[in-house]
Order: C-alpha cells, then sequence, then structure tokens
C-alpha cells in the first residue's frame, strides 16, 4: 500500500474538529430574532417603514464594501454584521425620516464608529445608536417628528403626534397615553423597530434560545427600569414597554464588542442601562434615554471588563 | 470559583463513538517494530541493547537512571537492525531501535509475577512495568504514586471518562479487562494505603458503569461515579473535582488536595504485571475516523508502524488528509504514517480531506463563547489580544499558565480563532520570560 508523509499530510494544533457556529450564522440568527419587528413596523407605520429599512441595510452594506475596497481590507460585507446594523439603525429611526438622513446615519454607523475602529469587533461604541444620536443632534426636528400609528400606504400627509414618553415628559393629560395593551403590541407613536414589545420579546426569546445571546443584559436593564419606575411612583410596565427599552436591552445592549464579556459585568452593565434610562426620562430634558444610557455604559464596558474579571480555577483571579 | 455551581464549565461535543460495539481485534505481527526511547514525560530512555543483539518478548531494551523515567520493553522477539534518531511525531529527535521481527515471540527467561510485600516493592514493580500515564500525559505512573506527602492523600481517582470523541479504547478496556481492573485498584489502594476509590466514568457508557457497579457493590471503599457526558471531564483538575469537589490550586498537584488520578488502562497494566510479569508491551488502540475503512479497537504491540496498524483495518477508504495520534481535541497531527505506536497512544484518527480543512479566522467579535467554555475560567479572547501585542505582564496576570490546552476554546469560536493554539505559545512566551 501507499504510504502517506510529509507533503501529503496537514499538520496543524489541536483541535482538529470545531464548532459549526460562524460569526454570519450569528448575523443571520439575529436577522432572523428582527424579523417579528420588522413585520409590525410594517404594519403599524405602513410601508414607509419598509422602506426606510431597506434602504438602511443596502447603505450599509454599500458603505461597509466601499469603505473596504477604499482601504484595501477584506471585504467582509458576508459576515451580515452590516445588514444588522442597518436594520437596527432603522428601527431607531421614526418612519417618516428622509431617506437621504438616513443614508448619512448609514455612513455614521458603518464608516465612522465601525470600520475606523477597525470593523467588526473592535468598534467600542454601537455604531447603530452613535448613529442615531448624531442623527438626533443633526437632525433635531426630523428626528423626533413621529407619525402615528395606521398610517397606510398612499396617505400624502402622515398624521404625527408625539411618542408616548413626549405625552408623560410634557406633563400632558394621562388620558392621551395609550393603554399598556396598545403599548405591548406596539400601536403607538415612536421610532418604527422599537414599538412593539411582544414582538421584540419574541425576537430576544429566539436569541436566547439559539444561544446567541445570554439573558443578563436584558434582564437586568429591564428589571431595573422596572424597579425605579416603580420607586418613583410611575407605572413600571408603561415604561418598561415605551420607547426604546426593549429594542435597546434586547439587540443593542447586548451587542458583543461593546458590552462586557463576564456575567458579573454583564450585570452591572444591565443596571447602569437602566437607571441612565430612568435618570434621564425622569429629570432630563430628553423624553427617552435608552441611546444615550448604551452608548455611556459602551464607553465604560472596558472598565467594567477590568474590574469584573472573573475568579478563575483555583481562586488566584486577580493579583 | 462560585459556590452555587458544583461544575465547572464544560461543552458538548459531537461523540461519536462508532467503534464502541467493536470488540478488541488482535494484530498479526509486523515484520519490523519501531521502539522510540521517547515514550513517558521525564529523562529520555537510553537504548540498553546494540545493534544486532537478539530480543526476547518482555525484553528491557531502553532504561534511564533518572527518577521520572520508565523502562521500555520489546513486544517481539527478533534481531535488533539498526538505532538511528528519527524525526518523532512531535517535531524532535528520538533515537528509535528497529526491530526485524523473527515471529517466534520467544519469552523471556524469568519473565515471573514481581515479590510484592510493601509499599517500596510495589512501587519498584511498577517502574519495572513501564507504565505511565496511558490516558495521553504518559507521565511515568510510579512517579505518580510516589508524591512526598502520601500520607495526605486519601483517594484514588480512577479516569475512565474517555471524554475525547471517536475513542473507544478505555471503555472497551473496562468491558473486556474489568476483573484486571478492579484488580488493579484493590492492589494500589492496599499497597498506597489508600482508604477510597472512585471509578469515574461518563454517563454516556452506561454498560460500563453498570458493570463495574455490579462488581463493587460489596466493596464499600470503592464506588463508581457517573460524570456528565460532557467535554473535557476527563481533565485530571476537572475529574477531581467533579467527582470530589476538591481543587487543585495552580502551580500544586493533585496529590497535594489528597488525590491520586490514574487512568483504566494504567490500572490494567499494572494489575497484569503483578499477575503475570509481562510488562506494557501492548496497547489497546481505536482505529477511526472518515478515511478509516474499517473503524476497530485493535491490540498493537508498541512500536507497530501506524500503516500497518490501518493495513489491519482494511486500509484507507478515501486519501488521508490528516492524521491525528490520540484524539480529535487533544491528539497530534502527524506527519507521517511510517510512524509507530507509543505508549500514551490511544486512538489513530485518519481524515479525509473534507474534515482536514480549517475554516478561515475572522475577527474576533468578542462573543465571549471561548470565556464561557474554558473549564479553568480563563479568558482566552482577551489572553489571545495580550499575546498579540506580546505583553507578558498582562499574561501572567491571566494565569495563562494554567491552560491545559484542552482545545475547548477553539472548538467553540464563531470565528475560527486558533485559541489553544495561542494559548500554548502564550504559556511558551511566559516561561522563556521566567529564565530571563
Amino acid at each position: 500500500m501507499s504510504r502517506y508523509n510529509q507533503g501529503t499530510l496537514t499538520v496543524s494544533s489541536s483541535p482538529h474538529v470545531l464548532d459549526n457556529t460562524t460569526t454570519s450564522r450569528i448575523m443571520l440568527d439575529v436577522i432572523i430574532a428582527l424579523v417579528p419587528a420588522f413585520i409590525m413596523s410594517g404594519v403599524v407605520f405602513g410601508s414607509r417603514a419598509i422602506l426606510l429599512t431597506i434602504t438602511c441595510v443596502a447603505s450599509c452594506i454599500v458603505f461597509e464594501w466601499a469603505f473596504e475596497k477604499v482601504t484595501n481590507k477584506e471585504n467582509t460585507i458576508s459576515d451580515l454584521s452590516a445588514v444588522v446594523t442597518g436594520v437596527l439603525l432603522s428601527f431607531n429611526l421614526p418612519s417618516s425620516l428622509p431617506y437621504w438622513m438616513a443614508v448619512v446615519g448609514c455612513f455614521v454607523a458603518i464608516a465612522i464608529v465601525k470600520q475606523l475602529f477597525g470593523g467588526i469587533g473592535q468598534n467600542f461604541a454601537n455604531p447603530a445608536i452613535t448613529a442615531r444620536i448624531v442623527l438626533l443632534i443633526s437632525f433635531a426636528t426630523p428626528m423626533t417628528t413621529w407619525p402615528l400609528p395606521n398610517q397606510l400606504m398612499g396617505a400624502a400627509d402622515a398624521v404625527t403626534g408625539p411618542t408616548p414618553l413626549g405625552i408623560m415628559n410634557m406633563g400632558g393629560d394621562p388620558a392621551m397615553v395609550p393603554s399598556n395593551i396598545d403599548m405591548f403590541l406596539g400601536f403607538v407613536g415612536g421610532s418604527l423597530g422599537e414599538t412593539s414589545a411582544i414582538a421584540l420579546l419574541l425576537g430576544g426569546i429566539y436569541l436566547i434560545a439559539r444561544k446567541v445571546i445570554e439573558p443578563t443584559i436584558p434582564v437586568a436593564f429591564i428589571g431595573t427600569v422596572f424597579v425605579l419606575a416603580l420607586l418613583a411612583g410611575q407605572d413600571p410596565v408603561f415604561h418598561v414597554c415605551a420607547g426604546g427599552v426593549m429594542l435597546g436591552a434586547i439587540f443593542m445592549a447586548t451587542d458583543y464588542s461593546t458590552s462586557p464579556l463576564t456575567t458579573n459585568g454583564k450585570i452591572i452593565f444591565g443596571i447602569g442601562c437602566g437607571v441612565l434610562t430612568i435618570i434621564i426620562r425622569l429629570f432630563g430634558a430628553m423624553p427617552e434615554g435608552v441611546s444615550f444610557s448604551i452608548l455611556l455604559m459602551n464607553i465604560l464596558t472596558p472598565h467594567i471588563d477590568n474590574l469584573s474579571r472573573r475568579k478563575i480555577y483555583g481562586g488566584g483571579g486577580r493579583k | 470559583m462560585s459556590i452555587f455551581n458544583k461544575h465547572l464549565p464544560a461543552i458538548h461535543v459531537e461523540h461519536h463513538k462508532n467503534t464502541s460495539e467493536c470488540p478488541t481485534a488482535k494484530m498479526p505481527l509486523p515484520d519490523k517494530m519501531y521502539i522510540s526511547m521517547v515514550q513517558h514525560i521525564g529523562a529520555p530512555c537510553q537504548p540498553t541493547v546494540a545493534v544486532g543483539d537478539l530480543v526476547k518478548v518482555g525484553q528491557v531494551i531502553g532504561d534511564s537512571e533518572a527518577f521520572v523515567s520508565a523502562p521500555i520493553h520489546s513486544g517481539v522477539s527478533g534481531k535488533v537492525m539498526s538505532i538511528e534518531n528519527t524525526m518523532s511525531s512531535v517535531g524532535i529527535w528520538d533515537p528509535i531501535v528497529t526491530i526485524s521481527v523473527d515471529k517466534k515471540q520467544e519469552v523471556l527467561e524469568g519473565i515471573a509475577p514481581p515479590e510484592v510485600h510493601d509499599k517500596e516493592s510495589f512501587l519498584k514493580a511498577v517502574r519495572a512495568s513501564g507504565v505511565v500515564g496511558l490516558g495521553g500525559a504518559a507521565f511515568p505512573t510510579h512517579v505518580k504514586f510516589n508524591p512526598k506527602n502520601l500520607d495526605e492523600v486519601d483517594t484514588l481517582i480512577i479516569n475512565g471518562a474517555e471524554c475525547e470523541p471517536y475513542i473507544t479504547a478505555d471503555y472497551r478496556t473496562m468491558m473486556e479487562d474489568s476483573e484486571l481492573l478492579i484488580n488493579g485498584i484493590r492492589t494500589t489502594m492496599k499497597y498506597l494505603g489508600l482508604k477510597k476509590a472512585i471509578i469515574a466514568i461518563e454517563a454516556n457508557k452506561e454498560p460500563a458503569i453498570k458493570k463495574l457497579g455490579d462488581m463493587v457493590k460489596d466493596d464499600e471503599g470503592i464506588e463508581v461515579f457517573s460524570l456528565k457526558p460532557m467535554y473535557p471531564q476527563g481533565a485530571e483538575r476537572v475529574i477531581i473535582y467533579e467527582t470530589t469537589g476538591r481543587v487543585v490550586p495552580p502551580g500544586k498537584l493533585p496529590a497535594d488536595s489528597g488525590v491520586i488520578v490514574s487512568n483504566v488502562s494504567s490500572l490494567v497494566a499494572i494489575q497484569r504485571y503483578m499477575e503475570t510479569g509481562m510488562p506494557l508491551i501492548s496497547k489497546r488502540i481505536t482505529v477511526d475516523g472518515t478515511a478509516i475503512k474499517t473503524p476497530k479497537n485493535v491490540e498493537v504491540l508498541i512500536g507497530t508502524p501506524i500503516n500497518k496498524l490501518v493495513e489491519f483495518c482494511d486500509g484507507y477508504r478515501r486519501v488521508p488528509k490528516k492524521i491525528i495520534m490520540g484524539g480529535p481535541m487533544m491528539g497530534r497531527a502527524i506527519y507521517d504514517d511510517g510512524i509507530a505506536v507509543i505508549k500514551n497512544n490511544n486512538a489513530i484518527l485518519a481524515f479525509d480531506e473534507e474534515w482536514a480543512e480549517f475554516p478561515k479566522e475572522t475577527a474576533c467579535i468578542n462573543c465571549g463563547r471561548c470565556t464561557k467554555a474554558c473549564p479553568m475560567m480563563l479568558m482566552p479572547t482577551t489572553i489571545f489580544k495580550a499575546y498579540d501585542r506580546r505583553d507578558r505582564e498582562a499574561l501572567v496576570k491571566l494565569n495563562v499558565s494554567l491552560c491545559m490546552e484542552c482545545g475547548s476554546c477553539s472548538y467553540v469560536c464563531p470565528a475560527k480563532k486558533q485559541l489553544s493554539f495561542m494559548n500554548k505559545l502564550a504559556k511558551q512566551f511566559v516561561a522563556e520570560g521566567g529564565k530571563k
């Protein structure tokens, strides 16, 4: 029989078998988890919401491809992370936002926040959150003009109005605040992907079941918001379902590269997000604070990671 | 370590125990044997035979004066053809004794059960049997059985976890040599003065748990423990924690925590020597993998070339692209199938092109899967970043030297980073720094 030797055999370091999880599979799972909220955005805000999401996804892919082309880096659009960023950014925008502004946001997210810092895994802040904040500051009026639900395709002039949190923030008539059922299903004003708590929860359960995320951060985040709202004498269910808490806690605060590695770190991170959100909502000038709280905690992540280094086997953890 | 969690982190790895119902087949004698003088951790052996000598079955052909070493025996009768340095599977130059087999299998005169009556004579016999850690580590057993603080040791853990995929050799040993195993445990307990023995077997080997459990049910000192069928339950520190809840601090030995761990095959080999006087000359090996025509468990003489062993399993089914000595998680990929079987081999796995191909590495996304998987609770992603910038101080702080290279981190990595390999390099880098 023939002998097999040097040159025909592959020699490599162990292990010689690997799990079949890949980065693109993880991103695909996130996209699947976002589908219920995507459908609800179409039901609640009509085709304009769907078109805005498609615009964001397309421009994120184009910016990622173009940046890597120009800088001579390896093309990474197949890892689907740009698609996720596009969907998440669009979910944070009012469905009536002019398309070109959304494209500007995509540029900020992909080219500035993600690629300038070294691409996937290297960014210190969540691209979609940061882009949303840049848009909010740059285009304050269109970014806070909220179409009300059930504006179907073809409606020339969409009716706009305040979001539930906006009503609260202006000290408005409590009777104007929608019912918790409407809030839970998502038939309220707001960013196009954030309104339906049930759709986002479904996605979250899928991600946890697929072991893409751990429940630690969402539970700590949402739990903190709930408890603090209760302590402040407000309706905790309202605060949990309103604004971007669900979207932020499940999909944005759990972003791998911008959240801590260890369980203890994740708990600190989640609680921090919840505390900042409630502080901004109750005492700040803005009606909503999820984006700012996540961005602030993103910046603290390396420090949380350093402080929450876990004890190794045998106990000799921090030295 | 959390007091809420009784288990160390572990991962699910596909078991692929295809050969568990394959009784051990005995292989015919090859024409030539290639016996390496480096078959254990510690001092290499010096050949005690010369070219042209006639050797017999059971004869010592290599030994060393050093304490941490074990003699090497011939498994055949025949003539020493050459003693030459050859590149071994580890990539270093080893003296290899080549014996042309006369196929008469004449047994050395004077092979008889050793006289054992106390600890000293027992340890001497264990050394003479040539037994080393057959689970893979190849640490000389007589050294392991003789720690400075033996009086503090109260428990013998018998490692029958066999957590590596594919390998079923230890399982077959437990099923086919159960008598020898139980007697080996009793002998070892008696002479080392140990009160308690725990046979730890992964739950996926139900028949072995049942069989051994039945055999020791009247024996108060010996218990059979069922481990979770996860990887790496068979790693020394992990098996100690899972069975006794004891922690072996970094830099310490199991004996410091009152336990000695021994693999099932090592104990069987020791008992065989005690009963017959025949030292360790053969090994039960699982031959499997996508490139092997008929996967089998084979009892093979140490020194048999791998291609002969594969031939006995009806040869290759497909062109092999990767051949592994040991399991797929920790085994070594070899560069030549003419290399011979050594003592601590427990499997030869041959894989075709499809399996040998390595997926492309992508950027780390900080998902933390490696950190969650590490049984020693290290942070592989942080370690590899520290190694990337050659930060020795950070690596020491991250306790990289505790890594046992189990491969769990690489296995779970979605970016397909070779984290385990990086840890290996980082450990070496830290060790080199210590010398300066």
